[in-house]
């Protein structure tokens, strides 16, 4: 033992070391004062009337449940939670899933060159600053834009027509880039000698992909609609920017909503009460995937 | 010979049916990815254009060639005021999230540390919080502490909610790097900083290099969170500066805009392509829920 002496301190895994804390020290108190305590002080203040200007900026009160009750007196709060419940689930869970599911296979089998162009266009649209993304998508939504000419009606403003399918397309442009990724991961990592013998078997392509590729996939395809969900839920700035929630309320999402109450209407205690509710919406769908990934392989 | 018999004299020629029946299918799936990358590429289309086009309009079309455009926005002070915000609240928001996260995942990856299953469980699951649901408490903190309408504050906030994922992503790269050179290392009696910066961090240079280039494209297009915490217009960084001219209808130019959303488009796609080649497999997640 004479000799362990003289090594230092041991790399034992098992023994606490102060020189870990000295490391994770200043992450710690980062996180702790701007993220930890912000969560914790925003579940406080949602049950407050606190607001941005006036007396109630200083002198708040605990006034318990009535945010809550005001919520479900108030229709644009119930309009807002089900547009956002439209856009994560058409946006996100069902067409960033099947279109990114699509250009992953696609891709796979087409010429190298041909994937090569497409893969790369489909991943700068995902690179691209969401600000730039809102204005070519608000260019070409317009009345007189390339897609009122592509459908000869020169007249119509679609993000004024239909301006929830339109932010839900210019969302799904730009996100899809996430799930082709993570779906051609996952094609790749595939085990060939199952794939081989499905073919050898004589299955068709919708077979072998309904029977053997598909299930084998449904880890990847589990945690891509985890992770688009939770993702989406929050997304602030595109549709911001496209339409500020208009016309009306059309695409007033919910973090569209908090903001508004806030910092517009200056409600800072009901803004958060309703980023309370977003995030109580994230955590049952994220419940409901985990569930699905492990009820059966 | 009717088209009938004819596939029937083909189902007997083994090599020629398979084939033509690829072709047909491949031809498809080329032309359906094409028409899928227009899509792609379209609304792409009318910035690039645009911002050469002397006359230009909300559609695409040939454009007149001109360089005035650039040269309009590299002469107005508010558009280059907006790169120098971006500049500083990206770069501190990334010099300071690397450098914390990989503090914390060194020891996070290799040392004892307890409840550390939990701790990685809580990071993974503040990651997917919303902003909206900071921005509140974070303006009445940034109000009592008098610290709104500054860049490096707002950049502090930005790395703190940058911060759960960069450690996440940067204990996955160290979790990579094998342990046996470090016990070489201690056993030859160097100091746990020592094997760190000596042994560790050169092997860790492409996570480093991914997380920073990560961290880095999404303060660069944060929106907002400078936008609720700075008001004065010479710190309003690239998107919100583009926010407010789509909203000054007329004040400034199709052409203008275009312009300077590509101008401000061009770093973060440059800074893509150096990452993708070590980002390959990061996207490799099957289990992760589990």
């Amino acid at each position: 033992m004479a000799v362990a002496a003289g090594l230092g301190p041991r790399l034992d895994r098992e023994r606490f070391q102060w020189s870990s804390l000295v490391m994770l020290s200043p992450a710690l108190v980062l996180l702790g004062v701007l993220f930890v305590f912000p969560v914790l002080y925003a579940c406080y203040l949602g049950f407050t009337n606190l607001a941005l200007v006036g007396s109630r900026s200083r002198a708040y009160d605990f006034t318990g449940l009535d945010n809550i009750t005001r919520m479900l007196g108030d229709y644009v709060f119930i309009k807002s939670s089900w547009l956002t419940i439209i856009f994560v689930v058409g946006s996100a869970i069902i067409g960033q899933t099947v279109l990114g599911m699509a250009l992953a296979i696609l891709l796979r089998n087409a010429l190298v060159s041909v994937s090569a162009v497409i893969g790369s266009i489909v991943i700068v649209a995902w690179v691209l600053p969401e600000i730039t993304v809102a204005l070519v998508w608000y260019a070409f939504s317009q009345a007189g834009g390339t897609l009122s000419i592509l459908l000869r009606q020169t007249d119509t403003n679609f993000l004024v027509a239909v301006p929830m399918l339109i932010v839900s397309l210019a969302n799904l442009w730009r996100n899809v880039a996430f799930s082709m990724l993570v779906f051609s991961a996952g094609l790749r990592n595939l085990p060939t000698e199952v794939l081989e013998a499905a073919e050898v078997e004589g299955a068709s392509v919708w077979r072998r992909y309904r029977l053997v590729i598909f299930p084998l996939l449904k880890p990847t395809i589990v945690t891509n609609l985890l992770l688009v969900t939770i993702l989406n839920l929050s997304e602030f700035t595109l549709i911001y920017a496209m339409t500020q929630g208009g016309p009306g309320i059309e695409t007033m999402t919910l973090p569209l909503y908090v903001y508004q109450e806030a910092f517009v209407f200056h409600q800072l205690g009901y803004g958060t009460a309703i980023s309370l509710v977003l995030v109580l919406i994230g955590a049952v769908f994220s419940l409901l995937f985990v569930r699905a990934s492990r009820s059966q392989v | 010979m009717s088209a009938v018999a004819a596939r029937r004299l083909a189902d007997k020629e083994l090599i020629v049916v398979p084939y033509r029946r690829v072709s047909v299918s491949a031809l498809a799936t080329n032309v359906v990815l094409i028409l899928l990358g227009c899509f792609f590429l379209l609304p792409l289309l009318w910035m690039v254009f645009a911002s050469v086009d002397a006359n230009p309009d909300w559609a695409i079309k040939i454009p007149t060639p001109t360089l005035a455009n650039f040269a309009d926005v590299i002469g107005r002070a508010d558009a280059l005021s907006s790169f120098r915000s971006s500049l500083i609240l990206a770069g501190t928001t990334t010099v300071l999230t690397t450098l914390l996260a990989l503090l914390a995942a060194y020891p996070l990856s290799r040392m004892h540390i307890p409840f550390r299953r939990s701790f990685m469980l809580v990071i993974l699951f503040a990651s997917g919080l919303p902003v909206s649901m900071l921005v509140v408490p974070v303006y009445q903190i940034y109000v009592y502490l008098g610290w709104l309408d500054s860049l490096y504050t707002t950049a502090l906030f930005l790395a703190a909610s940058s911060l759960p994922f960069a450690i996440w992503l940067m204990k996955n790269f160290i979790d990579a790097v094998p342990l046996e050179l470090e016990h070489a290392a201690a056993i030859d009696g160097a100091s746990t900083f020592r094997i760190l910066r000596q042994v560790v961090l050169p092997l860790t240079v492409p996570g480093i290099a991914v997380t920073a280039i990560y961290t880095f494209i999404n303060a660069w297009g944060a929106f907002i969170i400078p936008f609720v915490l700075t008001y004065s217009p010479e710190n309003q960084p690239g998107p919100v500066e583009i926010y407010n001219f789509m909203g000054s209808h007329g004040l400034f130019k199709f052409g203008d805009l275009a312009v300077f959303s590509l101008l401000f488009s061009l770093p973060v796609i440059v800074l893509y392509l150096f990452m993708s080649r070590y980002f390959s497999g990061a996207f490799n997640f099957g289990g992760a829920v589990k």
